[in-house]
């Protein structure tokens, strides 16, 4: 494999403490040296980057995504899906199970590896916890983990039965998988399609009470510290409630291992986005009261959130044009992560921006035991981001290259604009003009 | 959470609220919020203009102009009296029914309505059990879309033709209506509230005219949450009948519980309106229901049928404002878009 250098750039890795202008050279799919400007040893002859006022960081890392293969291509596709993410400037993304089928077996979850797939970069399953999902019997994780899985979920669905939940988190310690939960009590949403408060009354939609999301995660805790294993990790999926923040909060505080992601949409926007029935403001969880969206804010600012995950659900257009009460749950997100993070996170919160890289690439990274990831130090995989920091620019979603573009930042500003996505050495996305 | 966090916090600016698009159609009427006091003053006077002009001659203002009636829920009180309007006014009606070979062939509502639209419908009145789905067929046809009600969401002509009702009894002759027109008004609403279109209607309404709105049911029909500016729960429903000139009683949708229980004798109790409750509470009082009624349950038949009750002038109102809001629909855009 040809080398390839990036020179001029600003490398920004908060994991490896680098904040400065250096050059790199990648090689065979890793980083082979880093110097200052112009003083690479092993540089000539390789292809070269022009990187002079971009920025240069570890790829990003997205932890939740549907990339809906095996079973609805039609929504998107492994390569599509990986597209998307490529363009979005992430080199890596761990894949939920609800596939159809759903993954729940190393046969699947090898296939969505395989080259044939066509990704256009590295592709994590996580498998099912349970058979089909559904929180019955627990799947074979040794054999799972053997496949390449990184951890387990029922996503989509939450494991309800306490004894299940138990299980589930005390062999995926065994294995050292992480059990990724969906925090939803599903006997308190039946029939709701919003999130419960004036806006769901105002509407005539059955409302989702916060509580529905800050009781499953409590009962985990709780089931956790029962189980006095310090390799049990819980790690609660797209958090949108106050009340489950501040469970993880004091989780945290008496030691345990539970960490939690915060998709965008949930950090931006709340109930009263979904407007008029807006079918792409609709997701599970749902956009919640100013309050709990607040909270979001906050937590991320103050270290509570390990990581920034954007749930990534395509759907076709035909599925998203009908009835709130009928349209499926999820939006597209990987191509507007970035972009919104840097706008809002960092431009108007003024959360600095290695902290905002850190919560896109090393921290989920380090949370699902990615090795080599979400850095750029000597030896890691050359997985890399170049953007440029300061660029404006508008997202426009007909021009997505996901399959699907069910989106509420249609028409958002967004600041820092992707212009190379390098996974493992090999130029994943180039952005036009 | 330390007081310094919470200051921090508000001074954090986040994104907007877009203002809504809605309506994309001058002739729409989704949300009687679409409707400023002009607009309703306007409304309500021409209805009264249509009620009393020679049908003959009323016969002519829409002739052979083209309105689908497209019903996925059965109701023969709303359907039947936009059809008597539109057909007041000398349009064309048709009727799509859930019973119609496309939706039950699984059609979507998308394309039944940009197939009527291809038909040559100039305008479609919908009702439909999902909350918003006008707003779904507008935005996709462009089409004049008149809701007819939307699940447990909007029932704007509910609103306007029990607003007829109560200005007849509680402000006779009155001309145009403003801010102050209701001043000094209760209004009850009493009973299912949290699955009633026509209490959502009647809360974004009558407060606008100056009128205080007592929302009165069990936690079970009546969450906290529904109250909002002039609006305000009163859960003893004779406290409510002290206060009010206008009662509005609503059915229970046991179509819509589900799961919810409710002891009906329990309910009965508490929230019937009694020809004992009428006369020893609001002896004066104008007592409204949207139909259709359920005898022995929310009120008597005593009630139903007595000299307080104006439930069938309701109906009738129902038709002159039908007329007002379907002339509006085909005529809004000639009329450079005065909604
Ligand atoms: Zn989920």
């Amino acid at each position: 494999m040809t080398a390839l250098v990036i020179r001029g750039g600003h490398l920004l890795d908060p994991a490896a403490g680098v904040d400065g202008l250096k050059d790199l050279l990648l090689k065979d799919g890793r980083v082979v040296e880093i110097a200052a400007p112009g003083k690479l040893k092993l540089a000539n002859g390789s292809e070269a980057i022009d990187a002079t006022g971009l920025t240069v960081a570890p790829g990003l890392v997205d932890i939740h995504v549907h990339l809906r293969e095996p079973g609805q291509g039609y929504k998107e596709t492994i390569a599509t899906g990986t597209a998307a993410a490529a363009a979005g400037g992430f080199t890596a993304v761990a894949a939920m199970p609800n596939t159809s089928p759903v993954n729940d077996s190393p046969e699947i979850t090898r296939w969505m590896q395989a080259p044939e797939r066509g990704a256009s970069v590295r592709v994590f399953p996580i498998a099912a916890a349970t058979r089909g999902s559904k929180g019955e019997a627990l799947n074979d994780f040794a054999a799972l983990k053997s496949a390449g899985a990184v951890a387990v979920s029922d996503d989509g669905r939450p494991i309800l039965k306490d004894s299940i939940m138990r299980e589930t988190l005390a062999a995926a310690a065994r294995v050292g998988l992480s059990v990724i939960q969906h925090a939803e009590d599903t006997r308190l949403t039946e029939g709701a399609s919003m999130n419960l408060g004036p806006m769901s009354f105002k509407l005539g939609l059955r409302g989702m009470p916060p509580e529905a999301e800050s009781a499953i995660v409590e009962r985990d805790i709780r089931l956790v510290t029962e189980l006095r294993d310090t390799r049990t990790h819980l790690h609660v999926a797209h958090t949108s409630t106050a009340a489950a923040l501040a469970a993880v909060r004091q989780a945290r505080r008496n030691g345990l291992r539970v960490t939690c992601e915060v998709a965008p949409h949930h950090f931006l926007l709340t109930d009263e986005h979904v407007g008029f029935y807006n079918t792409n403001a609709k997701m599970c969880p749902p956009l919640r009261s100013a309050a709990d969206r607040d909270a979001m804010i906050e937590a991320i600012l103050d270290g509570v959130v390990d990581a920034i995950a954007t749930d990534h659900a395509p759907h076709a257009i035909h599925e998203k044009e009908v009835e709130f009460e009928r349209a499926p749950n999820g939006i597209t997100g990987l191509e507007t992560a970035l972009g919104l993070c840097l706008r809002w996170l960092h431009k108007e919160w003024k959360l600095p921006m290695g902290r905002v890289l850190s919560l896109l690439s090393a921290q989920p990274a380090a949370l699902l035991g990615l090795k080599g990831r979400g850095t750029l130090a000597v030896g890691s995989f050359a997985d890399v981001v170049i953007f440029d920091p300061g660029a404006e620019w508008t997202y426009r979603a007909r021009e997505t290259r996901s399959k699907s573009r069910n989106t509420p930042f249609d028409g958002w500003t967004m600041q820092g604009k992707v212009r190379w996505t390098i996974s493992e050495g090999r130029v994943a996305y180039t952005a036009e003009g | 959470m330390n007081p310094a966090a919470t200051s921090v916090r508000r001074q954090l600016q986040t994104p907007p609220v877009p203002a809504s698009q809605f309506p994309f159609n001058p002739g729409s009427l989704l949300s009687i919020m679409d409707l400023g006091l002009a607009a309703l003053s306007r409304l309500l006077s021409r209805a009264t203009a249509l009620e009393s002009m020679d049908p003959l001659l009323r016969d002519r203002l829409l002739a052979k102009r083209r309105v689908a009636l497209l019903f996925y829920e059965s109701s023969t009180r709303t359907r039947t009296s936009f059809e008597l309007a539109a057909k007041g006014l000398g349009a064309d009606t048709t009727l799509v029914s859930s019973l119609s070979s496309s939706i039950e062939k699984g059609e979507s509502l998308k394309d039944t309505g940009l197939t009527l639209r291809a038909l040559g419908a100039e305008a479609i009145i919908l009702r439909h059990a999902s909350s918003g789905a006008a707003w779904l067929l507008e935005s996709e046809t462009r089409l004049p879309v008149l809701n007819a009600g939307d699940g447990m969401h909007e029932h704007p002509t509910q609103a306007l033709l029990d607003l007829r009702t109560i200005l007849a009894h509680l402000r006779p002759g009155i001309e145009a209506i403003d801010a102050e027109t209701l001043a000094g008004v209760t209004v009850s609403i009493v009973g299912d509230i949290l699955h009633s279109r026509v209490a959502r209607s009647n809360m974004l309404l009558l407060p606008r005219l100056g009128a205080r709105v007592l929302l009165c049911g069990p936690k079970e029909l009546l969450p906290e949450l529904a109250a909002g500016p002039g609006v305000i729960i009163e859960r003893d429903f004779e406290q409510a009948l002290r206060q009010s000139q206008a009662v509005m009683m609503l059915r229970i949708q046991a179509e819509r519980l589900a799961g919810t229980q409710l002891d009906l004798d329990e309910y009965k109790a508490s929230y019937q309106l009694t020809g004992q409750r009428l006369a020893a509470h609001a002896p004066l009082a104008v007592v409204l229901h949207p139909g259709p009624i359920i005898r022995g349950l929310e009120l008597t038949a005593g009630v139903a049928d007595g000299p307080q009750s104006a439930i069938l002038e309701q109906v009738k109102n129902g038709v002159a404002i039908r007329m007002a809001v379907v002339e509006r629909a085909l005529t809004a855009a000639e009329q450079g878009g005065r909604a």
